[in-house]
């Protein structure tokens, strides 16, 4: 599967006046740099739209890049060139950070192919869910009901221990009631070996959209973004598990 | 200003809380460049001249400051007049440095306003942190120009990683002020990592440890291909060696309170001799296991101490434990254990202390798995060193830097304050720089032309708790309905680690003006105010003035020679010594006549070596006497707020 992502529209170098695809940060010409292009993260790496990425290739290609764009190489050149030199080493940054990134790279693409995303920025929805834990029982995965609900318990019940705890023991963190820890402690296992699972399932997932066709890759979106609210979910609750333990 | 000039040479500075150094690339190595005394450190002390010469102002309006050893020296005899450690204050406001008030003789004037930049007073005039550096700044400036006989105007300055905006910004308006155009603020721990990585070809993941005067910096970089990628950093602007040292001091003051009846805070000069003394304990205390305080109190009595090592780390383990959350927080941000570091470099003066060593060691598993911390190169300045190869690297054409890139990254995560004081972050910490972030904002009221949009550093939830860059305003968005303008905001951090700030109205394809109000800082007006000289920068000039500061300098040591007789610390020298001094005062003063001001550097380099034993005895005089209080009337002003420092030991533990 090859999509012909280059921009129809040439346009003139400014340096040496012939015309060239937008997607390119140098005049393919002259080798002089260019106002950023407009493309997306995967074509300023000259990469088709792909879940999967070989890293160790990004990277060297990220390096490649950064070397010839960083506003290092342009300290001293003119000012049009070093805003350019500017503007394109942090177009090429956030590229390389997002793709690099398996889960980021996932809700780009996702993101770029039309797909809405349940969360939109890491922190812009935290004040809502940044209680103790997950509330919104709407939002938790049917199969997952009554163990959340049990784990909700447990913390709360951590949580209850560990303020008395705190007027009659030293500065230390108690480690609270043996038991309830050990049940959190076994819980947390078991929600990061789920939030694993998710991770393998993304990859197949990813198999499938890399090499299907327009129909498979329809169906594979739908999975995926339910996989990242599932995911969402679950990593929410392994880090009040890890804030109850103190890890 | 003239335009940026694309042949001149780059210096590298290393702007530092103690101590402050210029460097070069000298062919393919980068070495130091000695100021006047002929010392690599310049110690980042600034004295206001006790007597501004005839006339009261000259060289544009400006007083005279002493910037260095000699000012340092003043700091005993006139600590009225004289200030160190400024690097805390920068681009911090008033609330902020009130703790800093508690510890550091910093008198601010009393005029200061809320939201203004703090300023300080020094004997009859107040100046701006960025001005007391751009004073630091323009010595090494100097330093440059006179070993090189050419102008220098570009300059890569290094500031501790953990700076946020506006401390970096204020970094850069010392630069301008100082008539140094700033190609690149570089952070100290990377700089050091650079004058590591020149000699060594290696690939591999490195932390580096800074730990300095004022700052600490943990920094966590992959080398490869010559690309220097930082990972992760982190650290704490406010953790140095100035905290033991007043750990230190307030132990003393306190146990001479106690054991003596003597209250020798709100004494300034006193406290500055006993500073120096504690300075002197803690360094010995890195090579002996035992050092002294002897010291003599205005009534008389001896305070004699002796503080063993291990009460010495006993001590500091609070200080220095500091260190070890951030070390911690840099390896998770990375992603790696600390097995996975394979070298660690040791930066800044404090390292040299035993313990931290030991520390270092503890954090990483070096000794477990038979490593040691790299401590080459000097300490002190190897910060500097890097900074000389990264201003050859923006150079361009040199060979040997040809293959380097510097990869760094925000130390701090970019928020706005959303709905509800809380935070959305759009860039998060240890970002590559430059990074960019769009924002879309629309309006909530019918008709509304304004929208404000507060930016916030820090990694906190509420935007109260986090460090306040700046508020800005969208200003002239086309009337509109309520949620239909579309406002594009993007947020850039540049190379400096600085946010640049750029709004575009979407429907209406209108550029928004934005004003920016920097939350702390100097407006580019203030900044224009407050450039120290306007020189010409024409070589004929430039030969003009190399002449009269040689002469100035020259004038400046010979008169202090001149009083020297007067001195008590003069009947301690020997005859020939008396008589080398003389020698050397005849040769310069007949080479100050002359023309040539590369003689009259040399000969006042030459008298400058001869009164060094002379130097070192009137300053020993100066501490006793003024530990004594006998120069306590002159010093007399107070300080507003006396010098007092919390520690958590109890005097009678100290024993």
């Amino acid at each position: 599967m090859l999509k012909i992502l280059d921009s129809a529209v040439p346009i003139a170098c400014w340096s040496c006046s012939i015309g060239h695809n937008d997607s390119t940060l140098f005049c393919p010409h002259c080798s002089k740099i260019q106002p950023p292009p407009g493309g997306d993260f995967f074509q300023v790496f000259s990469l088709e739209r792909r879940f999967s990425v070989d890293l160790p290739a990004l990277e060297h290609e990220f390096h490649r890049l950064s070397r010839r764009v960083h506003p290092d190489r342009f300290a001293r050149a003119g000012e049009n060139e070093r805003e350019w030199s500017l503007a394109d080493t942090a177009l090429l940054n956030d590229a390389y950070r997002t793709l690099k990134d398996p889960l980021h790279r996932t809700e780009y693409l996702l993101k770029l192919e039309g797909a809405e995303i349940g969360e939109e920025h890491a922190g812009k929805n935290r004040a809502s869910e940044d209680g103790k834990g997950p509330k919104d029982p709407s939002r938790v995965p049917a199969d997952l009901l009554e163990e959340v609900f049990e784990l909700n318990m447990q913390l709360e019940e951590m949580r209850m221990a560990r303020k008395m705890g705190d007027h009659s023991s030293d500065e230390d963190l108690s480690p609270g009631p043996p038991d309830l820890h050990a049940d959190l402690e076994m819980a947390q296992k078991k929600f990061e070996g789920l939030l694993g699972h998710v991770d393998e399932d993304l990859r197949a997932q990813w198999k499938v959209w890399d090499e299907g066709d327009a129909g498979a890759r329809l169906a594979a979106q739908k999975t995926m973004v339910a996989l990242l609210d599932r995911r969402r979910y679950l990593s929410n609750l392994v880090r009040d598990v890890n804030e109850v333990l103190g890890a | 200003m003239a335009e940026s000039n694309s042949t001149g040479r780059v210096v590298g500075i290393d702007l530092g809380t103690t101590n402050s150094l210029v460097a070069y690339m000298q062919g393919d190595a980068p070495v130091v460049i000695p100021g006047v005394d002929g010392l690599n450190l310049v110690p980042s002390v600034v004295a206001l001249d006790p007597v501004p010469p005839q006339g009261s102002v000259s060289g544009g309006g400006r007083p005279t400051v002493t910037v260095g050893n000699t000012a340092r020296k003043a700091l005993i005899e006139t600590p009225e007049r004289v200030i160190y450690s400024v690097k805390r204050l920068m681009g911090r406001g008033l609330e902020e440095i009130q703790d800093e008030l508690k510890l550091f003789p910093f008198r601010l004037a009393d005029d200061v306003e809320a939201g203004e930049v703090p300023r300080i007073t020094l004997g009859e005039l107040r100046f701006t942190p960025p001005e007391i550096s751009a004073y630091i700044l323009r010595q090494l400036k100097r330093n440059a120009e006179r070993f090189f006989g050419a102008p220098v105007t570009q300059a890569v300055i290094t500031v501790p990683a953990y700076f946020n905006d506006a401390q970096r910004q204020a970094t850069k308006d010392a630069g301008r002020m100082a008539g140094l155009e700033v190609l690149r603020l570089v952070n100290e721990p990377t700089a050091a990592a650079l004058a590591y990585g020149l000699d060594r070809a290696k690939e591999g993941t490195i932390a580096v440890y800074d730990l300095g005067g004022g700052t600490f910096d943990i920094s966590i970089l992959k080398l490869r291909d010559g690309i220097f990628e930082v990972q992760s950093t982190n650290g704490d602007t406010h953790l140095g060696g100035d905290d033991i040292d007043n750990l230190l001091q307030a132990v003393a003051l306190d146990e001479i309170y106690a054991e003596h009846g003597v209250d020798l805070r709100g004494h300034p000069g006193a406290v500055q001799a006993l500073r120096k003394a504690a300075i002197d304990a803690k360094i010995s205390l890195s090579t002996e296991d035992v050092a002294k305080f002897d010291i003599e109190l205005p009534n008389g009595d001896r305070y004699q101490r002796e503080i063993p090592r291990a009460v010495f780390e006993l001590l500091i383990e609070p200080v220095l434990d500091r260190t070890a959350g951030p070390c911690k927080q840099a390896l998770a941000d990375a992603g790696i254990t600390a097995d996975q570091i394979d070298e660690v470099v040791l930066v800044g003066g404090s390292t040299r202390i035993p313990a931290v060593r030991q520390l270092v060691d503890d954090l990483f598993h070096l000794a477990a798995r038979g490593k040691k911390p790299h401590t080459e190169l000097n300490p002190d300045e190897v910060v500097a060193l890097g900074a000389a190869v990264q201003a050859d690297i923006l150079a361009g054409a040199s060979k040997t830097t040809e293959e380097m890139l510097l990869l760094d990254v925000t130390p701090l995560s970019l928020g706005i304050e959303a709905l509800g004081g809380t935070v959305a972050r759009i860039i998060q910490r240890n970002s590559t720089i430059p990074a960019s972030a769009t924002e879309h904002f629309t309006t909530g009221v019918e008709g509304q032309t304004n929208v404000a949009i507060h930016v916030v550093q820090g990694e906190r939830e509420l935007a109260a708790d986090c460090r306040s860059l700046a508020r800005f305003d969208l200003k002239g968005i086309p009337p509109m309905s309520a949620g239909l303008p579309r406002i594009e905001v993007k947020f850039l951090i540049d190379a400096d680690g600085i946010l640049k700030v750029t709004a575009r109205e979407q429907r209406s394809g209108q550029a928004a003006r934005i004003e920016v109000k920097p939350t702390y800082g100097l407006t580019d007006e203030q900044v224009e105010s407050m450039i120290l000289d306007s020189f010409d920068h024409a070589e004929e000039d430039f030969a003009k003035r190399l002449l009269i500061e040689a002469r100035n300098e020259a004038e400046t040591i010979l008169a202090a020679v001149e009083r020297a007789p007067e001195s008590p610390a003069w009947g301690q020298l020997t005859g020939e010594e008396q008589a080398a001094t003389f020698a050397a005062r005849d040769h310069l003063a007949s080479a100050k006549l002359g023309e040539d001001q590369s003689a009259i550097r040399e000969a006042t380099l030459v008298l400058d070596r001869a009164t060094r034993r002379f130097a070192e005895l009137m300053m020993d005089a100066a501490v006793t006497t003024a530990i004594r209080g006998k120069t306590m009337e002159a010093a007399g002003d107070d300080l507003g707020e006396a010098v007092n420092a919390p520690h958590p030991m109890a005097a009678a533990e100290f024993k």
